[in-house]
């Protein structure tokens, strides 16, 4: 049951994203560490950062996808969650700096000194373990995301309605975490962080190291999201957001799916949040500012929508133009990036790789049907029929054959 | 008929909207295995009196029941469809973005949670069941195809599958005609008789041609409740019913 599960997730196309994530996560860290610098090949510190930032918007991106592109849920409030799970971490670094703080105070971190505290909060304990962090990484996000999606999917909030509240979440959040006594360090947040599980996280090694990590949790987030987008499973999120009363009338609980991918999406974005602050080195509210998700909905809508590695292609594409551009034309990005999204929606609404595949099929069924018209007496496959029945189509090479063998006839 | 001994019982059922009453104290009983054409004009409220039936608009006043002990007021849409009530709508809606094949496996009958369905591995025997509808809705050919490339008159045969692949007590078809040649629809005729065969069948449509082929008891719907109950040739005689609906 399990095996085929995970099978599933496999095809060429998930083929070739593992076979190019599996060189990026060698290479990089490889052309920092390895090659010498100086030689055109190395890959300098910054830039493996950079790009480990990349990876955790791209995981981000990808737990967006899986509600908006496979379920029809805009969610405009996943920054919350990435942020959340940033913040988790971010409290297990601040513990481990102890005695290495500017007040050298062994248990407080120094804005509670600052503030006068004079004993850590109840939620600060256990932080100083890396697994209750981690742990912490995803239920927090997790059980808030689960919270608010009993409440909000039970009482049929969608479309608009749910993506302004997806927002006031975010936003609330943003204003309590400004707050002093929230005990999260209020306006400057975590920062001043000295190592990761021993490791000094400024040193090149740690930096690849945590690139890595980023690349691993970006494949396994990525095949566990296609083996629920292609079961069953998937089909029922699709035809939610396609027609959710008509799936309720075939008697699914429309709420109880809804639920299930939001709470997971949450919680990769938890991961995502994790990743993201040992390599930038801080966390703070500004992370929660409502315009953050909304630049993620704009990733995966310039990427793909409901296509997985549109998602990541197109988080990793828009920061690399930003990042380009706040360099060159720093007052201009946000209108280069406004103008994108109406750009793509105009021209490209199924997004980049949407347009690609589209494309890819229309074309291979022109061939398929000029094969048929030089004389060929079989007759072509319809457009997009992955499961057309082999005794219509004896040449299956000619029709798209899915991973899974389930939509193979019965005789 | 006793509630008791019946598989759909409604009584003195009313639904207001903004004050207009679409459905005004609706009486109507079906017999377990029994077919029944109900036909009235256009805002009768014969959509309505679905929608109550299927969970969704909830009953201003009266009472509903299934099997003579499920009161359907108190369910929501998915449960009731788990009881085995099957809706097919006036206004086909199947899953457009999936091909005909998915479209009938989704509608299957098979568990229904988030967890079942993730796990699902399709089974031999959910296969032959697959082609036998695919069959008997003669789309085999289209079985790839997207539902969005369907012409109407397919996905009316699509949704009708997929309310067969549901395997359930009770059907309810509205409008099955609607938008078909006559060809189509003599074949759509066909089609229900066959499926009220083995299944309780509650058709509401406009084409006296198709209700006449049907042969079955005719409820005639006038202002939100029964105007006549009889044979078609029974209500076509009834004064009031000409008048309002046969005669215009
Ligand atoms: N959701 C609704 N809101 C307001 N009025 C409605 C609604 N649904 C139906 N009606 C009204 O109720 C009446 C009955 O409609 P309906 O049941 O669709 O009729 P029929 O299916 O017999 O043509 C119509 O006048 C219609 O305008
Ligand atoms: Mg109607």
């Amino acid at each position: 049951m399990m095996s085929s599960f995970l099978f599933r997730a496999m095809d060429t196309r998930a083929g070739i994203f593992l076979a190019l994530m599996a060189a990026v996560i060698i290479l990089v860290p490889a052309g920092n560490l390895l090659v010498p610098e100086g030689s055109p090949f190395h890959v300098p510190t910054y830039a493996v950062t950079l790009m480990g930032k990349y990876l955790t918007y791209a995981l981000l991106a990808l737990a967006v996808d899986l509600v908006w592109g496979y379920c029809g849920i805009l969610s405009l409030g996943h920054a919350a969650f990435f942020a959340l799970g940033g913040y988790a971490m971010g409290m297990y670094l601040m513990r481990q700096i102890g005695t290495r703080g500017v007040y050298g105070d062994p248990i407080l971190p120094d804005f509670m000194v600052f503030l006068n505290w004079k004993e850590l909060p109840w939620y600060w304990y256990g932080f100083d373990m890396f697994w209750f962090a981690a742990l912490m990484v995803v239920l927090v996000p997790g059980l808030l995301a689960f919270v608010f999606g009993w409440f909000a999917f039970r009482s049929r909030v969608t479309g608009v309605y749910l993506s302004i509240i997806t927002q006031a979440l975010t936003y609330a959040l943003l204003l309590a975490f400004f707050r002093n006594d929230m005990g999260f360090g209020g306006n400057n947040g975590l920062t001043d962080f000295k190592d990761i599980l021993g490791f000094d996280i400024q040193a090149d090694t740690t930096r690849a190291g945590l690139f890595a990590a980023s690349g691993l949790a970006l494949v396994l987030c990525f095949l566990l999201c296609r083996a629920i987008t292609r079961s069953k499973l998937g089909k029922v999120l699709v035809a939610v957001r396609d027609a959710e009363s008509r799936t309720r009338f075939l008697g699914y609980r429309v709420e109880h799916y809804k639920l299930f991918v939001w709470t997971l999406s949450a919680m990769m974005a938890g991961i995502a949040g994790a990743l993201y602050v040992p390599q930038v080195g801080i966390i703070n509210p500004g992370e929660f500012a409502p315009a953050n998700s909304i630049e993620v909905v704009i990733w995966v809508a310039v990427g793909g929508r409901g296509t997985l590695v549109g998602a990541v292609l197109g988080a990793v594409l828009v920061n690399f133009a930003k990042t380009w551009f706040t360099a060159a034309l720093p007052d201009i990005w946000l209108f280069a990036l406004g103008g994108l999204f109406v750009v793509v929606t105009l021209f490209l609404p199924k997004g980049i790789v949407g347009t690609l595949s589209q494309g890819w099929s229309a074309l291979r069924q022109r061939k398929v049907s000029a094969d048929y018209e030089a004389g060929s007496d079989e007759p072509p496959a319809p457009p997009q029929s992955p499961s057309a029945p082999a005794k219509i189509h004896p040449k299956p090479a000619a029709s798209r054959l899915p991973a899974d063998a389930e939509a193979q006839p019965a005789e | 008929m006793a509630r008791s001994n019946s598989l759909l019982y409604l009584d003195g059922v009313s639904v207001s909207f903004d004050g207009f009453k679409a459905l005004n104290e609706l009486s109507l009983t079906i017999a377990p295995g029994e077919m029944r054409a109900i036909i009235g004009p256009n805002g009768a409220g014969k959509t309505t009196m679905m929608d109550v039936i299927t969970g969704k608009t909830r009953p201003d006043s009266g009472e509903v029941y299934f099997n003579g002990t499920v009161d359907l007021t108190g369910e929501d849409e998915a449960s009731i469809a788990e009881l085995g009530i099957g809706r097919k709508f006036q206004k086909p809606t199947v899953f457009e973005s999936h091909t005909v094949l998915d479209n009938l496996e989704l509608a299957l009958k098979a568990p229904r949670g988030p967890f079942a369905t993730l796990f699902h591995v399709i089974a031999q025997s959910e296969k032959k069941r697959l082609d036998y509808l695919l069959d008997l809705i003669r789309l085999g050919p289209k079985r790839g195809e997207l539902a969005a490339n369907l012409s109407h008159g397919q996905k009316q045969w699509l949704e009708i599958g997929m309310l067969l692949a549901q395997d359930p007590k009770l059907l309810l078809v509205d409008e099955p005609a609607a938008g078909m040649t006559d060809a189509e629809t003599a074949e759509t005729a066909e089609l229900l008789k066959d499926i009220a065969n083995d299944h309780s069948v509650v058709v509401v449509e406009h084409d006296m041609v198709f209700v006449r082929s049907l042969g079955v008891k005719v409820t005639v719907l006038h202002e939100g409740s029964v105007l006549a109950e009889g044979s078609l040739d029974h209500v076509s005689a009834d004064e009031r019913v000409v008048e309002v609906y046969l005669g215009r």
